[in-house]
């Protein structure tokens, strides 16, 4: 089955955003004041109640974890609800793999597109950010290739969740069990340090959002990151390996 | 030496326990119509997908235009064209945007395929909509566009999978007629259907399916003329009329409450029920595919 992915991905991708251009307008804004309003409600509300963290305030220490965040929701909502539409609704997957488009093609396609829109989704929150005054410009567009590669993991994982997936409303058990844990719990808004060692562990062993928080930390603030380089590994690895497991997964469920 | 736009041998396709498809075989030559008739569930798109590289194959041979499926798929489907059984176009994309961004699929420029998008359209009776969402458009528009859209890689063989199904008689009658241009031009055309009437004024030759597997194959003036012979005689189901027909040594079936008798030569036939049977109804039409599906099945085509 090698063989099966070439440069056609970007047809897949390419028919993904010219129905994107057409519906941005509708589709784009509710993202972008999801993380305006947390950062107002955290970093000024719950802000003024909260000491420095590492030297910063609370809300430029929150502001990195905003983007992860909007990163993950971005690329994971696209190839879960929006993938699941496309693939059982509209059958869109049906119509290109009639094509010389091969269902791998597709997949990648997918997960490349989920990426695509973390890295416009950071691309425009940066400079709001920017005008609230909590991140700094142009270091902080380091967090545009964090959003591609967060992208990439998220789509991966959105996917496999599609795959697996027997109607669209189950799709919300993985929400509630992995995504909505993972946003609290990924030293999000309080530093990971706090929680129990053990469960330090578990978070940075299971939860791709840890470590792409404190990649995102690393890039904007300038305390030291001494295991920045760790967290970049475990997300490429796991990166790809995902990827290989969506792949082989909707192949399956569509292979038929 | 002429290749065969399809060859399938004893070509099998299983899901699970089920055998959907069971060791067909058939041949569809170049420049051909080939039906697929038969009840929901004969195995029709099953096959259909198999020969249109989406489904693998359980079991069996098949080639297109002489290449493996399993071996070429990228290369068979950039020769075929196919309308599947469910509409899978793009809801959010207009009429013209969904033949612009399918014909990228396929490799081809862009100018190449705003001319052949606009050519399409206007083959199809589109104009108007041309960059309406299609998310308006009436069911038989939709169905129109979906072919269009099978065409933009000016296919060699053009696979569609009920392509008149659900539609009201105009809009049939109008794909029906766009496909016989299709025809005219020397396309290659493999359709299912289970309207009997339309594949037998449509086909050169076809298959009846049930269960998954080929019960004939062949033209189907011919098919009907040999298993059923030219008319069909309907009478009612009646113990006095069997009685009589018993005595005269006239074959007949029982279908619910009509008795079938077909014959070749039905006018002294006719004469001989009227004046030794009398039955209080009578009637005289031709024997259509219906008639030998009934036989062939003992079940009407349409569920
Ligand atoms: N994906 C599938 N999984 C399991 N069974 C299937 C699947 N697709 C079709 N079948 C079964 O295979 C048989 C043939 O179906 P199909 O090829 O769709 O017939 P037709 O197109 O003639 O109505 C049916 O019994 C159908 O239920
Ligand atoms: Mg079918």
């Amino acid at each position: 089955m090698d063989g099966q992915i070439s440069w056609r991905v970007r047809h897949v991708w390419g028919r993904n955003l010219q129905v994107f251009l057409r519906t941005w307008k509708v589709s784009f804004l509710p993202p972008l004041f999801d993380s305006l309003f947390f950062l107002i409600a955290l970093g000024y509300g719950l802000g003024q109640f909260v000491q420095e963290i590492d030297g910063v305030g609370y809300a430029r220490f929150v502001a990195p974890a905003i983007v992860a965040i909007g990163i993950m929701n971005a690329s994971y909502f696209e190839t879960t609800y929006g993938s699941f539409v496309r693939m059982y609704y509209q059958k869109t997957f049906d119509a290109l793999i009639a094509t010389p488009i091969t269902i791998e093609e597709v997949i990648v396609g997918e997960i490349l597109w989920g990426a695509t829109k973390a890295v416009i989704y950071t691309a425009l929150i940066l400079p709001l950010l920017a005008v609230f005054g909590v991140i700094s410009l142009p270091d902080s567009l380091l967090l545009i290739p964090l959003a591609l590669l967060g992208g990439l993991l998220f789509g991966a994982i959105g996917l496999c969740f599609t795959a697996w997936t027997p109607s669209i409303d189950t799709l919300s058990y993985p929400q509630f069990l992995f995504i909505t844990p993972m946003m609290v719990l990924s030293g999000t808004f309080f530093p990971i340090e706090s929680l129990p060692l053990p469960v330090q562990y578990v978070a940075y062993a299971v939860m791709p959002l840890a470590h792409i928080v404190s990649l995102a930390r690393a890039l904007t603030l300038p305390a030291a990151a001494p295991f920045a380089l760790v967290s970049l590994a475990w997300l490429v690895v796991a990166t790809g390996l995902v990827m290989f497991i969506a792949v082989r997964q909707m192949r399956r469920r569509l292979v038929v | 030496m002429t290749q065969p736009a399809i060859l399938a041998e004893g070509l099998e396709k299983r899901f699970g326990a089920l055998v959907a498809v069971d060791r067909c075989s058939f041949v569809v030559n170049e420049g051909e119509v080939f039906g697929f008739l038969g009840p929901n569930g004969a195995g029709k798109t099953s096959t259909m997908r198999m020969i249109a590289c989406v489904s693998p194959k359980t079991g069996g041979r098949l080639e297109v235009f002489g290449l493996d499926v399993n071996e070429r798929p990228r290369e068979i489907k950039a020769m075929i064209g196919v309308v599947s059984q469910e509409n899978n176009l793009d809801p959010d994309l207009s009429v013209y945007d969904n033949l612009v961004v399918f014909a990228r699929f396929f490799e081809l420029d862009r100018a190449e395929a705003a001319r052949r998008a606009d050519e399409l359209i206007e083959f199809f009776g589109l104009g108007e909509k041309r960059d309406t969402v299609i998310e308006v458009l009436s069911g038989g528009m939709k169905r129109r566009l979906t072919i269009a859209r099978a065409l933009i890689n000016r296919p060699r063989l053009v696979i569609l999978d009920e392509p008149t199904t659900g539609l009201d008689p105009q809009a049939r009658a109008l794909i029906w007629e766009r496909l016989r241009t299709l025809r005219d031009r020397g396309s290659t055309i493999l359709l299912s259907t289970h309207y009997l009437e339309e594949a037998e004024r449509f086909c050169d030759r076809l298959v009846i399916m049930d269960n998954g597997k080929i019960l004939i194959e062949g033209r189907p003036d011919e098919i009907v003329s040999s298993r059923m012979g030219r008319a069909v005689i309907e009478t009612v189901d009646d113990p006095a009329v069997l009685a009589c027909l018993a005595r005269e040594g006239i074959a007949y079936e029982r279908f619910g409450d009509l008795v079938h008798i077909t014959t070749n030569s039905p006018e002294p036939l006719i004469q001989r029920l009227v004046s030794s049977c009398n039955p209080s109804r009578l009637s005289v039409r031709n024997a259509t595919l219906e008639d030998v599906f009934l036989r062939l099945t003992g079940r009407g085509l349409k569920d």
